[in-house]
């Protein structure tokens, strides 16, 4: 017993020199990027400096975020041993795997049935969760902490664990190998996200503009819906976008409850690539087929871009 | 439960309040209804049967028939005597390789959280700073967290392949190490591969939401701690955290809550072996390996024990207001 | 998914004993039959033409319905399936090891083979491992052992014979591997193989034990063997080879890595499936025409033999699906000496069926089948009959405690005399 206590001890300390190193590590980093916006056109040596260090900053996070996949696209452009030798410049410009992959019994389709199934998952989830978090963070009542602990709870069982149980629920409401089981059953996920993630945001809003909207006689939907909502976009897109990307990715779920080729989704659909035999694996395919789906997920970021970004620029106090 | 409703905007007494408040209530009641019916359906009776498994000796077989026996505790702890007297415990509690899952799976969670953390928000303060070329980053940054974790690990290990692995060839290159790395091979090495590969693939959710926190705040309040003189540092100490507080409160929560239940990417990225096996993987295996659903279902519920342990120590040492009295 | 008239069920009742034959071609109205295997190469694209003939002879139609190609998910997802009595799903291909884990779910085949003469045309070895208490649990459709490739160039610039022993190899691939790193060939490995911790090292672990007359873990009469020094020193030997002969990294290595360092020339030795041979000799391959397979080597001591761990798949019909006679008719088609001539020629699938290896089209096509004759001569099972419900856990105690000697962790007495205690408690229950 005092073994044990004694190692937790030890590694507490670890765990907390670690932590410190860290920081220290990231702090200058941390210092270039919040005095940036002071910085302006400082032409000392000083702001020189923290000016480069700031853009030190932004390459690395796009080389870090970018090289994998860059690296994705160059083994996807190679096939038979070339994919075993390291480069780090194309080499060859081969697009059968592209074909392959296109030309493939429905994987065109697979991408369909997924972007469906995810874009609906998120509405619905995003619906239900502004609806419900306008009242956990708008409107007292008692028992508030406990129901959003309670809503959280859903979330943490490993997947696996919920499988059976979903898969005797989804038989049961008749609705196996259809998209609706995929979309009821990524709700389990999606929707304690949400509701936590709107709810935190729901309740920093300041209290004036509530007021202001009661004071003129608004009722609660139309203050969610006229006042509340353009407010949150930053918030109810990036809750969407991550939600949205959780359904594009799952794979158990998608795996068990769907059997049709035509009704599986995008990560089954890669799996199911394959090489000649069992114990190959058809790494130029697999890899096509990532930039490919990737690809859409991006264009969606771009296409939402400014939605991100669209904060308070105007607003009162806080509360 | 909607007995005691104020309105949130401060109690002002008055005729027409009552009247509102209940209104308010009214609404709150029906605003809530539809996301806890949908939850119930969804979640109620899988969560129950796995809790329920977790008393029988469920096996694949038993699992839709209903023949399978309430054991009571004995998958969680239980006891026989060999021939010669010895007593042999059994069950997950009694199990070293369920307790070095447990203590593989929180030290992991830990030190990827942080690290997370750490790099999420500074991610997060670049994207929030006006720069050219900014929306080129906030689309890259994306990047790792779109790609499917399946496919995402799999690329990982091949990166870092002792032989034909790019990461290796780079380091070898830099003359930052001599001979290959044989990363996810190695028992001490594994874990921080699957550290590298989960910091690169999460930090990006951790950005997004706290970019998002970021956004909330007024930019009215730099404009005046600006004028103020104050310094860039001070703000960020004074101002920038504390009213970043509640979305990195959700951001920490729902990433302790993956963490700890991290399955695929060590499924795929490492060998089985003792140095990075967690909790899920083990559950896992018991529940569509092995077939034994009762083992495995204790092992969820110990899981999903300790998550709730996890949460409800954070939202306590954090002070987090959970039920938003503080703040009004 | 299935479309199934009155009339078809009524008929299909009537001629249930005569199902078998393969004479229901009277069948003129078809019924769908589901098929459920796992995409591998054009498994699935050629499957159209491989099922055409016993489509047009029965009016009936077969839809295949793909899964990915890991053996591990297709086991989670069918085990779930067969336990919801899945109606949707008539035919299952089913590996080698999963017969007795799922033969409640399956019909029995016994009769159906032996009317279509399969029982014999088959290897009888394979037909024992899917033989669950005297029942014909599914009907081989092809198989798998694996071979030591090496390098005939670096053998002959050397002057070295292929090993037909364990320690023949260790010598003979440090002193090539010493020779050619002095030459300047600094990437060059002697011997590589699977040493992750999943199925596959339970494959080459069983090899290295039984090859050294140490028994196959699990013996058929149920006894737990695996806890003898033969095991111990064949475990050893192989924990010898990590960062010697084989890189460090092949702690960690699947079919595809060994492949990786063998295909790009970095490897004299390599202990693969039928598989690699096609990719090796493939136009861009470095090792094109410059490798030979042989039969794994032999260990040294009492009862030492070659030993090549089997595998393969068979199709096993479903007691749930709804079309039982129809679906058994198909497998027997799928089972048998046409089918099996056809993936042969045309996936270069391993028959099952012994006369096939005689078959000039067939050899034609794969010239190396004829190298796997010897192979399966010392083909062994991996003890998933005595093991029968709990072989999955078996297999991962054993490869679990297997890597961990490979890894240094644990010597092998210590870890294999753990490994009968826990064997023995799974057995018990």
């Amino acid at each position: 017993m005092i073994e044990f206590a004694g190692s937790l001890l030890l590694n507490l300390a670890y765990f907390a020199a670690f932590l410190a190193v860290t920081s220290l590590v990231v702090f200058p980093f941390y210092y270039a990027v919040l005095s940036s916006a002071d910085r302006g056109e400082d032409r000392t040596g000083a702001g020189l400096f923290w000016n480069i260090m700031f853009w030190l900053v932004v390459v690395l996070i796009c080389l870090i975020a970018i090289f994998p996949f860059y690296y994705a696209i160059l083994t996807s452009l190679e096939t038979g041993t070339a994919i075993f030798r390291v480069n780090y410049l194309p080499e060859s410009f081969d697009l059968r795997n592209y074909e392959s992959v296109l030309g493939g019994r429905s994987f065109v389709r697979s991408v369909l049935n997924s972007v469906f199934i995810a874009a609906t998952t998120v509405i619905f989830a995003l619906f239900l969760a502004v609806t419900a978090s306008y009242a956990l963070a708008r409107v007292r009542f008692r028992g508030r902490g406990l129901l959003l602990m309670t809503i959280l709870a859903v979330s943490m069982f490993p997947q696996i664990a919920v499988l059976s149980g979903l898969f005797e629920l989804i038989n049961w409401l008749g609705i196996y190998n259809t998209p609706w089981a995929l979309i009821l059953s990524y709700t389990i996920f999606t929707l304690p996200f949400t509701v936590w993630v709107l709810t935190t945001f729901m309740r920093d809003l300041p209290v004036e503009i509530e007021e202001a909207a009661i004071v003129d006689g608004a009722t609660p939907w139309v203050i969610i819906s006229k006042v509340f909502l353009p407010l949150l976009w930053p918030a109810l897109v990036t809750t969407g976008l991550l939600a949205f990307i959780g359904a594009w990715n799952e794979f158990l779920f998608a795996l068990t409850f769907t059997v049709d080729e035509t009704k599986r989704t995008v990560p089954v659909a890669i799996a199911l690539l394959s090489g000649a035999s069992e114990q190959e694996i058809p790494w130029g395919p697999i890899m096509a087929a990532s930039v490919i789906v990737t690809v859409p997920l991006i264009v969606l970021v771009l296409v939402f871009q400014r939605k991100i970004v669209a904060g308070l620029t105007a607003g009162g106090v806080k509360g | 439960m909607t007995t005691t409703v104020t309105t949130a905007p401060g109690a002002r007494a008055s005729g027409k309040e009552v009247s509102l408040q209940q209104q308010r209530a009214r609404a709150a009641f029906w605003f809530l209804a539809p996301m806890l019916v949908m939850l119930v359906i969804v979640a109620a009776w899988p969560l129950f049967r796995s809790i329920m498994f977790s008393f029988t000796d469920a096996t694949s077989d038993t699992i839709f028939n209903g023949q399978s026996e309430w054991v009571g505790f004995e998958n969680y702890l239980t006891w026989r005597v060999r021939d010669n007297g010895e007593v042999r415990w059994r069950g997950v509690l009694a199990d070293p390789d369920w307790w070095n899952a447990v203590w593989n799976t929180v030290r992991f969670s830990l030190i990827s959280v942080s690290l997370e953390t750490i790099l999420g928000l500074l991610v997060a303060l670049v994207l929030n700073a006006e720069f050219k070329g900014r929306g080129f980053v906030r689309a890259a940054i994306l990047i790792p967290w779109a790609i499917p974790t399946i496919v995402s690990a799999k690329m990982w290990g091949w990166m870092l392949n002792d032989q034909f692995g790019i990461i290796n060839n780079a380091l070898m290159a830099l003359n930052i190490i001599d001979t290959p790395i044989a990363w996810t091979a190695r028992p001490d090495t594994a874990m921080i591969a699957v550290l590298i590969v989960d910091v690169w693939k999460t930090t990006p959710f951790m950005a997004l939401l706290m970019l998002a926190g970021l956004q909330m705040i007024p930019r009215d309040m730099y404009e005046a701690a600006r004028i103020d003189g104050i310094h860039p540092v001070k703000v960020f100490f004074r101002l920038t955290l504390p009213l970043l507080k509640p979305a990195l409160m959700v951001a920490v929560i729902f990433r302790v809550l993956d963490a700890l239940r991290i399955f695929d990417l060590i499924y795929v990225l490492t060998p089985r072996s003792e140095g990075t096996v967690t909790m899920s993987v083990i559950s896992y295996l018991n529940l569509q390996q092995f077939g034994d659903y009762g083992e495995g279902s204790a092992q969820s519920t110990l899981l999903f024990l300790i998550i709730a342990v996890f949460v409800l120590l954070y939202i306590w040492l954090g002070r987090v207001d959970l039920s938003g009295e503080r703040s009004k | 998914m299935i479309h199934m008239t009155k009339a078809a069920v009524l008929r299909s009742s009537v001629m249930a004993a005569l199902a078998a034959l393969s004479a229901s071609a009277a069948t003129a109205q078809g019924v769908e039959v589901t098929v459920v295997i796992g995409a591998t190469g054009n498994a699935v694209s050629t499957f159209d033409a491989l099922v055409a003939p016993w489509e047009e002879r029965t009016g009936n139609d077969a839809v295949l319905v793909p899964m990915p190609s890991s053996t591990t998910d297709q086991f989670g997802q069918y085990r779930l399936w067969l336990a919801a009595g899945n109606p949707d799903i008539d035919l299952y291909q089913t590996d080698v090891i999963w017969a007795p884990q799922l033969a409640d779910h399956f019909v029995d085949l016994t009769q159906a083979a032996t009317e279509a003469g399969l029982i014999e045309q088959n290897f009888p070895s394979i037909i024992e491992s899917q033989t669950v208490d005297g029942k014909l649990v599914a009907l081989p459709v092809f198989t798998d052992a694996p071979a030591l490739y090496y390098r005939t160039d670096l053998l002959e610039k050397y002057g070295a014979s292929v090993p037909t022993t364990w320690e023949e190899l260790q010598t003979t691939a440090q002193m090539i591997q010493d020779k050619e790193r002095e030459a300047g060939n600094t990437e060059l490995w002697g011997f590589v193989f699977q040493g992750n911790a999943y199925e596959g090292l339970t494959c080459d672990a069983l090899e290295w034990i039984k090859s050294n007359g140490g028994g196959q873990i699990i013996e058929p009469d149920g006894t737990i063997s695996v806890n003898n020094e033969q095991a111990a020193a064949a475990l050893d030997m192989a924990a010898g080879w990590v960062g010697t002969i084989s890189p460090e990294g092949v702690l960690a290595y699947m079919e595809e890595e060994s492949r990786g360092v063998w295909q790009t020339g970095n490897a004299v030795f390599m202990r693969n499936w039928p598989y690699a041979y096609a990719l090796s000799q493939g136009e861009d391959s470095a090792v094109a025409g410059k490798f030979d397979v042989a039969p794994l080597p032999a260990g040294t001591g009492e009862g030492a033999r070659s030993a090549a761990t089997l595998g393969g798949w068979n199709m096993a019909v479903s007691r749930y699906g709804d079309n039982q006679d129809a679906a058994i008719d198909l497998a027997l088609y799928l089972a048998s000496a046409e089918a099996q001539k056809f993936r042969a020629v045309n996936l270069g699938n391993l028959p099952t069926i012994q006369s096939l290896y005689q078959d000039p089209e067939v050899l034609a096509a794969n010239p190396y089948f004829e190298a796997w004759q010897d192979v399966f001569q010392n083909a062994v099972p991996r003890p998933s009959a005595p093991a029968q419900q709990d072989y999955n856990e078996v297999s991962t105690l054993f490869f679990t405690a297997v890597h961990s000697v490979l890894s240094g962790e644990e010597d092998s007495a210590t870890a294999l005399d753990d490994l009968e205690a826990d064997l023995e408690d799974l057995m018990e229950d």
